[in-house]
């Protein structure tokens, strides 16, 4: 199925989702508060049957700015792809989980909230993935500030020599 | 028969039955790093894994947002250094895809076969290492006698042998040195008949087969929800390979065969299965790089033009390539600048690994270990 | 004269003479002297056999193993000699290395643990003979004995898990447990084999038999599959591969050994090789003639007169007893170095529904076979 047709498939099944949508990345930008029932959609709908979550990746617009998850989807009977991507706002923003649609969003939504800080309501097991549980901040959100020290040890920051 | 409850029993001084719970790792010997497992047991028997990761972040992507777009290639070496030319190769074409770049022929045929020769060299560490989670000891040595051979081309390449840097954005660091063409050819002369001898050492095994056939059958539906990819994904008997599906690169010109599990031994999609997917695949990249150095071009330039500092035009990109573990991809959104803005790095076995509690539930601690060694995981590429 | 304590008694002439305590006195020096010989015995045949492994694992593996060290400059290289002093100065180092017991290990029986097998162990060559006479001492039950004290040494790995208080070690020591259990069975049914023909316990009299008819594996179809049982179990009951589960380094670390190091280490090392000296010298006196000359037992199956038998005698009869221990534990390097390991069900499965069964058919098929042939 091509893009277009995909979108007019999603566009009509759930109007007032689609924020945005782009031709040129494939991608399509949609509310949080709809992303489950799109999801199941996008799954279960015999013309789109996005079976396969490629990738989910966290991004961060800047200080101040929104923060945002892109899923990218596949499907390997049809065999095209999507990228759905949800924005939400800075703090407190919260995008619906995937990980009962696609288990590939539990970790990597993990992920997404250990580096970004965005939450996944509804998550199976919400927790940091990859940093201690007691670590402070969200190190990929670009106005990140990297602490003085961890549980008392210095963290190095003279970067001469090195950059 | 007269039968006692819990608190009877207790009354006789009979101990009840707890689970007890471990935590396999981060020291371990079979956990291929620094992984840890806390498991719940029932005696033999694991009720509950919970993989802890992380003990390996090296802050990969934060690194790269404070990188240029050439020196983030080190880092991808060292994400899966058993499988560095994969990692390479499949992020200087995410780059060139991005950034519109052509490549010359003659790069593209030298990537591949390094890509292949990548793929058999970690293929070989995969099979030797189940090898020796089940408890065999010998397989090991024999496959890395083999594996020491392909690091000996790739030092002979580029100097390094784990941690090549060699796939450059536009081109590769060096051209094949003399006589390259001829080494390799040895090497695959050689190589193709010690796969026989694996074969007889370990994969038909009665102890081996008795170790893995049946052991965490992993269905197609659940491997393709979980986003299983590469040989874990292919035992379970789905017929999908990147090489062949997205025919990146040039992997469209070559005639080669896909294995996937078929349940020879037992259940499709079991330890086994897996396994022997790894095998078959060795034999199908000496088929590709066959072709690929009777094709080789005998001239040509190893630099595209590129321009000297590389900054992509804004946008976003996801590209996958199968690598030995599956699928690889990068996710790169860049806002024009020479740093990638973002770059996600979506690794196989991290997504591999999450399978583990699904299809290792209710098997015993040592077909645990099994089914470990059988998802072939890189901790350096899972922690990143 | 049936054993070495005779025979060291019988030559003191005199001792008839002295008054009774002193002579109960010069018998405890002979006894410790005695046990100091069989202690320098296991000694030696750790350290040689795990040369032995060492090289064998390397040259089945495509590597040289040790190569460097050597003595006063004698070392060997890449020639397969080389490094002949390596275990020696592993030793050396295990014994003077730092003893660590864990904290919350219960302490008065981590140090226990060991010398409970060790003490199995040795006890366990007390009662076997390498020739004719050549015993320490000489026991009518000789099998029996051999057996049971052998049995023993579970309690030492029992003990050396509980006490190291590490769930991994507790692993270790409830497999060793219920694997030597169970391989006690078919390894005392495969005896009884032997028992039931000979009539004896001892090991002399099961010599002696093998002297006058043939060596008993080939003595019926039934015995040399008891051998094959016997031989099997007693890898199991030596924990060693494809039956090693109790130290399985891929699961349990190294089972009930995780917490040791250092001399404790050691003795654990010394009682697993002693282990598999044991379970080979049994084999071979039991089924494969003992000291007895392979070329004599083949000349009497072909009815050649005495006069013509050479490599005999008791210097040979030691040479012989040891070459087939030696082939025996090199078979069991054999296994270790080629093949996987079970699983603790499979384990259990191939003692109780395979070994078992056989070996109890095995009794009767050769009480028919006595009762038509004998």
């Amino acid at each position: 199925m091509e893009f277009s047709e995909v979108i007019r498939h999603v566009g009509s099944t759930f109007p007032e989702a689609v924020v945005s949508q782009d031709e040129g990345t494939h991608y399509l930008q949609i509310v949080p508060e709809q992303w489950r029932d799109v999801a199941l959609h996008l799954r279960d709908d015999s013309k789109l049957r996005f079976d396969a979550l490629m990738c989910l990746t966290g991004f961060d617009k800047g200080p101040g700015q929104s923060l945002g998850v892109i899923y990218s989807l596949h499907s390997m009977e049809h065999d095209h792809k999507l990228e759905v991507r949800i924005e939400v706002a800075r703090d407190g923003g919260a995008v619906p989980s995937a990980a009962h649609v696609w288990r590939t969003a539990d970790w990597h939504e993990r992920e997404a909230y250990d580096m970004f800080g965005i939450t996944f309501t509804d998550h199976p097991d919400h927790r940091r993935m990859l940093l201690p549980d007691d670590w402070i901040g969200h190190p990929l959100r670009k106005d990140y500030e990297t602490p003085d020290d961890y549980r008392g040890i210095p963290v190095p920051k003279d970067k001469r020599g090195w950059e | 028969m007269t039968t006692f409850d819990q608190a009877q029993l207790k009354n006789f001084g009979v101990v009840e039955a707890e689970e007890m719970t471990i935590h396999m790792g981060p020291q371990h010997p079979s956990t291929h790093g620094v992984l840890r497992l806390k498991i719940r047991t029932d005696g033999e028997i694991v009720s509950h894994i919970e993989p802890h990761i992380g003990y390996l972040h090296r802050c990969f992507e934060k690194h790269c947002e404070n990188l240029t777009y050439e020196q983030v290639i080190p880092y991808t070496d060292r994400c899966d250094y058993l499988a560095s030319m994969n990692n390479n190769h499949i992020y200087a074409l995410a780059v060139e895809k991005l950034m519109g770049i052509e490549i010359p022929e003659r790069v593209e045929y030298i990537r591949v076969i390094m890509a292949e020769l990548q793929r058999i060299a970690s293929h070989l560490m995969a099979v030797g290492a189940h090898g020796l989670d089940a408890g065999g000891i010998t397989p090991i040595t024999y496959t890395f006698r083999d594996r020491e051979r392909i690091l000996d081309l790739f030092e002979y390449t580029c100097g390094a042998r784990l941690l090549y840097n060699y796939i450059w954005i536009g081109g590769v660091s060096h051209d094949l040195p003399p006589n390259f063409v001829q080494y390799a050819r040895e090497f695959l002369d050689y190589f193709e008949p010690k796969i026989t001898e694996y074969n007889r050492l370990l994969t038909y095994n009665k102890i081996f087969i008795e170790r893995t056939a049946d052991i965490g059958v992993l269905t197609p539906e659940v491997a393709i929800n979980y986003g299983g990819s590469g040989p874990v994904l292919r035992g379970s008997g789905i017929q999908w390979d990147l090489r062949r599906n997205d025919a990146y690169s040039i992997y469209d010109r070559f005639d080669f065969e896909i294995p996937i599990g078929r349940g020879e031994m037992g259940t499709v999609g079991d330890s086994w299965d897996r396994y022997f997917v790894r095998v078959r695949e060795m034999e199908e990249s000496v088929k590709i790089i066959r072709q690929a150095l009777e094709q080789l071009p005998k001239e040509g330039d190893v630099h595209a033009a590129v321009p000297k500092k590389i900054r992509p035009p804004e946008g976003s990109i996801y590209f996958r390539g199968e690598n030995p573990r599956g699928e690889l991809g990068y996710y790169i959104i860049s806002d024009g600048s020479p740093k990638p803005y973002r770059l996600k790095m979506r690794s196989p076995a991290f997504v591999n690994l999450s399978l583990i509690s699904e299809i290792a539930t209710g098997w015993m601690i040592a077909d645990m270990i099994a089914i470990l060694g059988s998802l072939d995981i890189v901790l350096g590429e899972i922690d990143r | 004269m049936t054993s070495f304590t005779d025979s060291l008694m019988g030559l003191l002439p005199f001792l008839s003479e002295l008054p009774g305590g002193v002579v109960s006195l010069i018998f405890i020096v002979v006894v410790i002297f005695l046990g100091l010989v069989v202690f320098l015995f296991m000694a030696a045949n750790a350290l040689v056999a795990v040369y032995m492994e060492r090289k064998v694992s390397a040259f089945m593996q495509d590597r040289l193993g040790p190569m460097e060290v050597g003595f006063w400059g004698f070392r060997g290289g890449k020639r397969f000699w080389g490094g002949i002093a390596q275990t020696l100065a592993d030793a050396l180092k295990l014994v003077v290395k730092e003893d660590i017991i864990p904290e919350k290990a219960d302490k008065p029986l981590f140090i226990i643990g060991p010398f409970i097998l060790f003490i199995a162990a040795f006890c366990a060559f007390i009662g076997i003979p390498i020739g004719y006479g050549m015993a320490i001492s000489d026991f009518n039950i000789g099998i029996f004995y051999v057996i049971a004290i052998s049995s023993v040494g579970v309690i030492g790995i029992i003990v050396a898990g509980w006490a190291s208080n590490n769930k991994w070690s507790l692993y270790g020591a409830m497999r060793a447990a219920a694997q030597i259990i169970s391989y006690e069975v078919p390894v005392g049914l495969s005896l009884l084999l032997v028992v039931m023909v000979v009539g004896s316990l001892s090991f002399y009299d099961i010599v002696a038999w093998q002297e006058h008819h043939r060596w008993f594996l080939a003595h019926s179809p039934f015995a040399l599959l008891g051998f094959l049982i016997f031989f099997t179990a007693g890898v199991a009951e030596a924990n060693r591969t494809p039956f090693d589960l109790p130290e399985a380094e891929s699961e349990l670390v190294a089972g009930h050994m995780t917490e040791y190091s250092g001399f404790r280490w050691a003795i654990f090392f010394l009682s697993e090789y002693a282990n598999m000296a044991v379970v080979s010298l049994m084999t071979v006196i039991v089924f494969l003639g003992g000291w007895l000359s392979p070329v004599g037992s083949l000349l009497r199956l072909f009815g050649v007169a005495e006069g013509w038998y050479f490599l005999e005698g008791p210097i040979w009869g030691v040479f012989w007893i040891s070459a087939k221990a030696i082939f025996l534990i090199f078979m069991m390097m054999w296994f270790r170095w080629t093949w996987p390991r079970l699983r603790v069900d499979q384990l259990m499965n191939t003692a109780w529904k395979f070994l078992l069964p056989v070996a109890l058919l095995n009794i009767f098929f050769i009480g028919i076979w006595e009762l038509i042939f004998a």
